[in-house]
């Protein structure tokens, strides 16, 4: 049916432009028109198309919250003295029977409610397009008789235009909204079962699966300082590997390699950021945790099978082309008088590079290491495959430790209650991870974008 | 010469060691970085080949009309019917009559995949005249017979620990002996969905869910992403909420994927009511952050296009919007492409959102639309990876090739746009 219904309504508008394009040709032939004819065309099709298929979208919307508390209502007068709960089921089952899934119900009341419901939702269909075709045609019939002359179709079309470019540009606020609010509802719903004290000072973090319907938040502890700490840590074993790296190859590419060298191996080197993390974590997972764990059992460590070090490791190659990429864009933005006056004093290219260039261009490399932090902190697949689940506060990075994003996995992946606490503790930790990175980001910005400045 | 000429030339040579060791350490870090590179490539390349053929082993099968309990001429229903499983098992215990045991039977029956069932029907329902015959056919080994003829699991160590028994590695050498141990080109791998036998395990159900989840996310994200360009590039007022809004986006180009997921749970499952596990749920969290890079995108592709063509088209009378959707757009429409396939390619390899918002389906049948549940490719590789059966590792490392070929097609692709259509004024 739905499919249908868009597809008269598309051919409506569409006629409309034909009708309203002819009919203002026709006018253009006896006198000046103030718009051209496809916008009368257009004018008259946007306003057929866009508020029926408004209407239809709000209708189908709309119509299964009406039907439900119709049925509840009527099932609520058909028998008495029932619980909340019962009502809720019946008027599930209900809803199932006339979406035609049998249920094996032999309950009189709920199979007769079930074919009302489906009387219904036909006269509702039905109703829903008769009325958008008759809106479509009225609309039609109306805007056609405002062509004229004079009319300004297309400040019209333009208007209509203009309000589409800003609702999209509005998009990513609205995103941002959705994130926050949608983490700070959960958050508190969370704070609710667990005093946001244990959760933020707590040193034990065993977070357990309601089985029984009456087991209460007291049973799991939701002291996220452990998870806090192996994010910690494995970032930091990333940034170990990748901030050296990431700096020395930035310094080589800017400042010896030449033309050809850099054509060839920057791309290279490229790949890393365009490989998606998941292929870092099966990495990490097959090739790189045994091969330390077998290292480490060489000279005679105990290195778990889901070290922090390795999963750490990976994420570090990973973030490599990140410092190397920004870190090469904010030493190529440091003047070159700056080398040239430190050469002019008789210093080796090292030399300038040691203390010219890299306390010149400070500012921006912290400012992309904190970026690349951030990118660590808020990395999903690499742990979830090669890191812990289960937290461990310690600060070696030769045992297994869980981070904030692996938690989340582990909190919302397979069946998800949301007044359990598991699954609330998801977002919880989703809102501290959010706030992190974003604090980070604007600080790393804000640092960058003031260099910048300095030097432009 | 003095002691201070030589103090100096000592100096200066210490200078030049010390320029040559920093150096030397811009080049290792290079070295270590392409290493891993080139270490990485290499062992999903060497952990992945062999996923693209299968053992089969040939064996002999009557196809006995009696014990199927079909003629030739009955119904194709009929026919379909018949207990193809039974008649596979009775022929192979047949073949090998020295045999008896009935745990040794299991054995030998466990050396072949399920899919003998179906490869059987298929046969008889094509040409029903083969029934009361005798053929030599072609079977697909199972996944542990797979990996020991492969040598990707030890085949020289203590029964317990292999993953054949004793007696499944010595009719699998008497068979090899006798040339009845082939390989063929893994073809269920591109065209079934999941399974959990590692012999029958496909990546297409993957490729669709990542095909639909991909079209959903084009279709909202680059209308809307073109939109907010041009909005801020070219019509928004300088004013706080401009401001505003480009703060978010970049800010909102470095919030972590998994938010996104949180997200899609909290409002397009819970609130909108978006079925889960489906495309269409996927492809709208990957929109969300697709868009920030097109919005990115197409600004930097509208900047370029010179002022002198706004002006000429406003100096002929046409509107603002009339110099843009004429004028403007069409010039900065090929930087824009650029940035979607780039866009779209980093959203093929997203894995966290798409876990959070239960893309992880286990289906059988391949995805034909939007709306039935599906599993992405990466979230495949997830999945396949964290299972524990060995035959899962090489097709792992093999759905990655296939997510690697289509990154770097990708790219190309947005290479070649850039070369062909940029134009440098």
């Amino acid at each position: 049916m739905f499919p249908y219904l868009l597809a008269a309504i598309l051919l409506i508008s569409l006629s409309g432009f034909y009708l309203g394009r002819k009919q203002a040709s026709n006018l253009r032939s006896q006198t000046k028109l103030h718009s051209l004819p496809q916008y009368h065309g257009y004018f008259i099709a946007l306003w057929c198309g866009i508020p029926t298929i408004l209407l239809i979208l709000l209708w189908t919307a709309l119509e299964p919250i009406l039907l439900g508390s119709l049925i509840r209502s009527h099932l609520e007068s058909q028998s008495g003295g029932l619980t909340p709960t019962d009502y809720v089921i019946m008027t599930e089952e209900v809803r199932n029977l006339a979406a035609g899934v049998a249920l094996g119900t032999q309950d009189p009341l709920i199979l007769e409610t079930a074919e009302w419901m489906r009387s219904l939702q036909q006269s509702s269909q039905w109703s829903m397009v008769v009325v958008t075709i008759l809106l479509a045609m009225l609309i039609m019939a109306f805007t056609r008789s405002k062509v004229a002359p004079g009319f300004k179709a297309r400040h019209g079309v333009e208007l209509l235009f203009n309000g589409f470019l800003f609702i999209s540009s509005t998009i990513a606020i609205l995103t941002t909204i959705g994130i926050v609010l949608s983490l700070i509802f959960e958050t508190f719903r969370f704070f609710e079962l667990v005093p946001i004290t244990e959760f933020l000072f707590g040193l034990k973090w065993y977070p357990q699966i309601a089985i029984r319907a009456d087991q209460v938040a007291g049973d799991g502890a939701w002291g996220a300082i452990p998870v806090f700490s192996g994010t910690l840590l494995i970032s930091f074993v990333a940034m170990i590997v990748a901030g050296p790296i990431g700096l020395m190859s930035a310094i080589y590419f800017s400042e010896y390699a030449s033309p050809k060298m850099r054509g060839w191996t920057k791309p290279i080197l490229e790949i890393l950021a365009g490989i998606p993390t998941v292929v870092y974590g099966f990495f990490a997972a097959l090739t790189l945790a045994p091969l330390v764990r077998d290292g480490g059992i060489a000279i005679g460590l105990d290195v778990e099978a889901r070290s922090a070090l390795a999963a750490g490791l990976v994420m570090g190659v990973m973030i490599i082309p990140f410092i190397s990429s920004l870190s090469d864009d904010v030493i190529n933005a440091v003047p070159q008088t700056l080398r040239d006056g430190s050469y002019a004093m008789g210093a080796t290219k090292s030399e300038t590079i040691r203390q010219v260039i890299i306390p010149a261009a400070l500012p921006g490399i912290v400012g992309a290491f904190l970026l690349a932090i951030s990118r660590a902190i808020g990395e999903t697949m690499i742990v979830a495959m090669a890191a812990g689940l289960n937290a461990n506060l310690t600060a070696n990075p030769l045992e297994n430790v869980t981070t904030v994003t692996v938690q989340i996995v582990v909190a919302l992946i397979g069946d998800q209650e949301f007044d359990d606490p598991k699954t609330l503790s998801a977002f919880a930790l989703g809102l501290v991870l959010f706030v992190v990175t974003l604090i980070l980001n604007v600080v790393a910005l804000a640092i960058v974008k003031k260099y910048r400045e300095k030097y432009d | 010469m003095t002691d201070r000429n030589m103090a100096k030339a000592a100096r200066l040579k210490q200078r030049y060691a010390a320029e040559a060791r920093f150096k030397l350490y811009g080049k290792l870090a290079i070295a270590a970085a392409l290493s891993a590179v080139f270490f990485l490539l290499y062992t999903i390349f060497t952990a992945g080949y062999s996923a693209f053929w299968r053992t089969q082993i040939q064996s002999e099968v009557t196809l006995d009309a009696n014990f199927l309990k079909v003629t030739p001429q009955s119904s194709n229903e009929e026919l379909a019917r018949a207990n193809y499983l039974g008649l596979f098992r009775k022929n192979v215990v047949e073949n090998n009559p020295d045999i008896k045991s009935r745990s040794e039977r299991r054995d030998l029956i466990q050396m072949f995949s399920e899919s003998a069932e179906t490869d059987l029907r298929d046969l008889v329902l094509s040409d029903p005249s083969l029934l009361g015959t005798t053929q030599k056919l072609w079977f697909l080994a199972s996944s542990p017979v797979d990996t020991i003829v492969k040598g990707a699991a030890p085949r020289d160590i203590e029964e317990e620990r292999r993953v054949v028994s004793n007696l499944q590695l010595r009719l699998l050498d008497q068979w090899t002996a006798e040339g009845r141990v082939g390989s063929t080109f893994n073809i269920n791998f591109f065209t079934r969905g999941d399974s959990r036998n590692p012999e029958l395990a496909g990546l297409a159900g993957a490729l669709a869910g990542s095909f639909w989840a991909l079209l959903v996310c084009f279709v909202i994200s680059f209308p809307m992403g073109i939109a907010a360009a041009i909005y801020l590039e070219e019509f928004a007022p300088k004013n706080r909420i401009t401001e505003i809004i480009e703060v978010n986006i970049n800010n909102l180009a470095a919030v972590p994927s998994i938010i996104f997921g949180l997200l899609g749970l909290a409002v397009i499952l819970n609130f909108f009511g978006v079925p889960r596990s489906t495309p269409l749920a996927g492809g709208i969290v990957l929109s969300l952050m697709t868009l920030p890079t097109i919005i990115i995108a197409c600004r930097a592709a509208l900047k370029a296009v010179p002022p002198s063509i706004r002006q000429g088209a406003l100096a002929m009378g046409a509107s603002p919007m009339q110099v843009v959707l004429h004028h403007v757009l069409p010039l900065a429409l090929p930087g824009t492409l650029t940035g979607t396939i780039i866009g779209l390619a980093q959203a093929l390899g997203e894995t966290a959102p798409l876990l959070m918002i239960g893309m992880f389906a286990f289906v059988v049948d391949i995805p034909t639309s939007p709306l039935e549940s599906a599993a992405a490719l990466p979230v495949q590789v997830y999945l396949w990876a964290e299972s524990s059966e060995r035959g899962f590792v090489e097709l792992t490392a093999a759905a990655i090739m296939v997510i690697l070929v289509f990154l770097v097609l990708m790219n190309l692709l947005a290479v070649i746009f850039r070369k062909k259509f940029e134009r440098r004024w």
